[in-house]
């Protein structure tokens, strides 16, 4: 057990060996195109973390890279207190994966699939019956163990592949895109299951989307784009750093409303969809201040905080209809790919 | 995952433990990718049935058709007996490569990444994918095997098994040349067209339908080069030692594989099968184990 200690003194001065995942200036080039240009980045123990961008981001790419699928042009990667490149087979026991891509083998079972990887990750024996029936139980799908994985739908599958992903107790789960394809209700029931399993397994999970709302869930998020991360913090401060609240007000005069906020705050409001319409920085603290001195009978009152679409637009350049409009291109070119087969 | 998380509070929970690799591991490995193959085979009765027709066409449509066109008073025995021993090496080729197409279409669905990831070494996947893709092969080859009396070759225990041990052994060699290819190849009509391209060709030159002594000198370089003669000769030797053949079908079909006037055994036969399985095996593993 001398190992053992030498990695807890490792641990002791190595920050790569503290974190979940530990990134500095990673770089994958493909010939002349830099796919990943030099990020850094750690994400803590047990944190939610989230890599947020269009596709061809990089965001992929990365995480290829952290699953020791891919291997980098240049920089550190540690996962699992693990080196991605000169550790592979121990990174691959701490991960687990859910792909973009389904990975389940449709003529199995979902429990057959299930045994397989356990037997893959070379799991011990007496655990597997009981850890199987645990993983699909929380991901409900304990009465349909015996059913082939071809008969599941899209979120069953989605559901089995976490459920595959957490059987070997990872200590860090990539999903990737957890949720593309998938109909609304759908995604809100995968978010139940990624949001319970964040309570009930001690696990560091390391996702990517490009659903803002979805990103909203994560503790901290780190935004990328051509490569780079531009912005990387928790979504309530990212929202913060672009811009202000905006509160929305009714009143009996808005005319007089505007003219006396001008007045005694020295903001500029203006009306906006029938409504007073201002910006201020902690939006929440300005409305009793407001309401208190504002000589104008007030008949309702909103306050919203910039969302992360605000956020991704001032980061990106892009709004995220133009995100959205390139993922519904990828899904046409898979739907495509799929006509071929 | 203790040499790891010893120490850690985060491991405190009720933590599945994995094994830390070593043999063992690789072993459990090869052996649930193996075992993978079965199950599919399993349950799929229709491919069962299905790669049953071509030999059957061999057998019994070319092999009655064209015996109307041989001359009668030269053979005593029906072409049907002669071709068989061909047809038992093909019941077991078009399997094995079909074994072997399904790494295409793991990856095609996916599946192969499953795999992929998994902390073990490739070689592992790809050992137990070529004993999979033969023993699915050897099961089917078993099947043509039987149906021995309808060809009038007798059901002999010794030649039953010999046959099963050159049909597995070949299997082996396909699957690994399969999956070879496959590793290269990522679109399964692509990888359809290029083992069409070369086990046709193979299957033809390789003399299972006719013998291969005697043959125009093109020809016969171009059969000793066939890897594939070297599995189909050894199977016509067992299969012509337990009939009664006379002298003329002997002298005529059971000439054997020679080189440059030697007289090649069957162990050289086979090793030269197995060589060559081997060495593609490791390509194979070669080509898996690189990463991007």
């Amino acid at each position: 057990m001398s190992v053992v200690g030498q990695a807890e003194l490792l641990e002791a001065d190595a920050p790569e060996r503290e974190f979940a995942v530990y990134v500095r200036d990673l770089v994958k080039r493909y010939g002349e195109v830099e796919a990943v240009a030099g990020i850094s980045f750690e994400v803590g123990q047990g944190e939610l973390f989230g890599f947020l961008g269009p596709n061809g981001a990089g965001k992929s790419t990365t995480i290829s890279i952290l699953c020791t699928l891919v291997r980098p042009t240049a920089g550190l990667a540690y996962v699992g207190g693990h080196d991605v490149v000169g550790e592979r087979n121990a990174v691959r026991r701490q991960i687990g994966l859910v792909f973009q891509d389904q990975t389940l083998d449709g003529y199995l079972t979902a429990e057959q699939n299930l045994r397989l990887h356990a037997e893959l990750y070379g799991m011990d024996r007496a655990q597997i019956p009981g850890r199987i029936e645990e993983v699909l139980k929380m991901m409900e799908l304990w009465e349909r163990r015996r059913s082939l994985v071809n008969t599941f739908s899209g979120g069953m599958r989605r559901r089995l592949e976490i459920a595959r992903g957490l059987l070997h107790s990872p200590r860090v789960l990539f999903l990737d895109e957890p949720t593309v394809g998938l109909d609304p209700q759908t995604r809100t029931s995968i978010w139940e299951y990624i949001r319970r399993l964040e309570a009930e397994e001690e696990i560091t999970i390391f996702l990517t989307t490009h659903y803002m709302d979805e990103a909203e869930y994560c503790n901290r998020i780190a935004i990328m784009d051509h490569g780079r991360i531009v912005a990387l913090d928790t979504p309530d401060r990212l929202k913060a750093s672009v811009g202000k609240d905006r509160v929305q007000l009714a009143t009996a005069d808005d005319r007089r409303a505007i003219a006396e906020i001008k007045e005694r705050f020295g903001i500029e409001a203006r009306l906006a969809e029938g409504k007073v319409t201002l910006a201020v920085p902690h939006g929440e603290q300005f409305v009793p201040r407001l309401v208190a001195e504002l000589g104008v009978e007030i008949r309702s009152i909103s306050v919203s905080r910039p969302s992360l679409d605000d956020v991704f637009m001032a980061y990106t350049g892009r709004t995220i209809r133009d995100t959205e409009a390139s993922a519904v291109e990828d899904l046409r070119r898979r739907a495509t790919m799929w006509g071929r087969r | 995952m203790s040499t790891a998380t010893a120490g850690r509070p985060v491991a405190q929970v009720a933590r599945v433990r994995t094994s830390q690799g070593g043999l063992r591991a690789e072993l459990r490995a090869v052996r649930i990718v193996w075992y993978r193959e079965l199950i599919r085979f399993s349950r799929d009765r229709l491919r069962i049935v299905t790669s049953l027709v071509q030999p059957f066409l061999f057998l019994f449509i070319l092999g009655t058709g064209l015996s109307t066109l041989s001359e009668h008073d030269r053979f005593h025995v029906s072409l049907r007996t002669l071709f068989y021993p061909g047809v038992l090496c093909m019941a077991v080729m078009f399997t094995a490569m079909f074994s072997a197409a399904s790494i295409v279409w793991d990856r095609e669905f996916g599946f192969l990444r499953e795999m992929m990831v998994a902390p073990v070494r490739r070689a592992s996947l790809v050992l137990g994918k070529c004993l999979g893709g033969a023993t699915v092969a050897g099961l089917q080859g078993l099947l043509v095997l039987l149906i021995a009396g309808l060809v009038s070759v007798p059901y002999n225990p010794l030649m039953m098994l010999e046959v099963f041990a050159i049909q597995l052994l070949l299997a082996f060699t396909i699957t690994a040349f399969g999956v070879m290819v496959a590793a290269r190849i990522s679109q399964m009509q692509s990888f359809m067209a290029v083992t069409q391209m070369a086990i046709m060709p193979m299957f033809f030159i390789s003399g299972a339908l006719f013998p291969v002594s005697g043959l125009p000198t093109w020809l016969t370089v171009l059969n000793r080069v066939d890897p594939l003669t070297y599995a189909v000769d050894p199977m016509r030797r067992v299969v012509f030692a337990h009939l009664k053949l006379g002298a003329v079908e002997r002298a005529a079909f059971d000439g054997g594989v020679s080189w440059w006037g030697y007289h090649v055994p069957t162990a050289v036969e086979c090793a030269v099968v197995l060589v060559l399985g081997l060495a593609m095996l490791v390509a194979g593993i070669v080509q898996f184990s690189r990463t991007e």
